[in-house]
């Protein structure tokens, strides 16, 4: 399985590749924004995704919009100091299937990733 | 400064820094700055939309080494690309979970952060906003949060009220 960070912090990505990591996934590709990731994602191909929202270039959410409109499968989980209700409405409408607020710990990012991958096996059978 | 302004930054750091590094972060008595206390290294973030200024994490050497170090989960060396976007990160963490807490219908948002390292640096302000000083103290060393913002008037006196409600709930 391949996934995908999309994130401006290099500290973050690290992080989340250490919770991968224990989860058993190592097949991982980065991008520093939403730019980035545009321009790596389809030629990834990757089987989920974790998005940042505030980012240089092209934020999360414009990300979202734009690779929804060529891939309504693929999970996002967006991972975000954006706590907002409204936020998350926002980011759930523009596509996203899960979502984690900033700060987190392993394990709530562990259990995110894994719901939302057991929701898309569930979906597939 | 309304306190419903400044509540959100304390619970916003103490959560922080106790869920992504297990540290537990003291909070001192918040004054009005006056004058510049030098730092060594400065996380920094801009606010716009309903409530605009800025809010600064600043750190002496030792203790943003030490912050560091355990954000990372290693020794990462000062004055290097990844110590700065340790310590962005934080400061963008920081002050996003605060305007999460900010009074009710505020729509805010929160830019890029940027790192000042530098020996003895002091960060200057727009003069016409008061700056609220609140010393954090750590395991790690003292370190204080500098937040100097403004908010417009709610439009709706009703939005208003209703979020002075929740305040207080």
């Amino acid at each position: 399985m391949k996934i995908m960070l999309v994130d401006d912090s290099k500290t973050m990505r690290n992080i989340q590749k250490a919770v991968l990591a224990q989860l058993g996934h190592s097949d991982i590709v980065e991008a520093c924004d939403g730019q980035d990731a545009l321009s790596k994602v389809q030629a990834a191909k990757p089987d989920l995704l974790l998005v940042d929202w505030n980012m240089p270039n092209m934020d999360g959410l414009s990300f979202v919009k734009a690779f929804r409109q060529t891939n309504k499968a693929t999970p996002i989980i967006m991972v975000t100091t954006e706590a907002e209700k409204g936020r998350v409405i926002e980011a759930i409408k523009a596509g996203v299937n899960n979502y984690v607020v900033k700060p987190f710990t392993p394990d709530l990012l562990s259990q995110r990733i894994q719901e939302t991958l057991a929701k898309k096996a569930a979906s597939a059978a | 400064m309304d306190p419903n302004y400044i509540k959100p930054f304390i619970t916003s750091i103490q959560n922080v820094f106790s869920t992504m590094l297990q540290l537990p972060v003291s909070i001192g008595e918040p004054t009005i700055k006056s004058g510049q206390q030098p730092f060594d290294v400065s996380g920094i973030i801009g606010m716009s939309g309903d409530v605009t200024g800025s809010v600064v994490l600043s750190f002496p050497r030792d203790c943003a080494e030490r912050v560091v170090a355990l954000f990372c989960g290693q020794q990462v060396a000062f004055e290097t690309s990844d110590f700065n976007d340790a310590i962005g990160e934080l400061v963008n963490m920081v002050s996003g979970n605060a305007k999460a807490l900010f009074p009710a219908g505020r729509k805010v948002s929160i830019s890029c952060p940027s790192v000042v390292v530098g020996a003895k640096h002091s960060v200057a302000r727009q003069s016409d906003v008061p700056c609220i000083q609140i010393p954090c103290g750590t395991d790690c060393g003292d370190f204080v949060i500098e937040i100097a913002i403004k908010s417009k008037p709610a439009a709706d006196p009703a939005a208003a009220t209703n979020a002075a409600a929740s305040v207080k709930a």
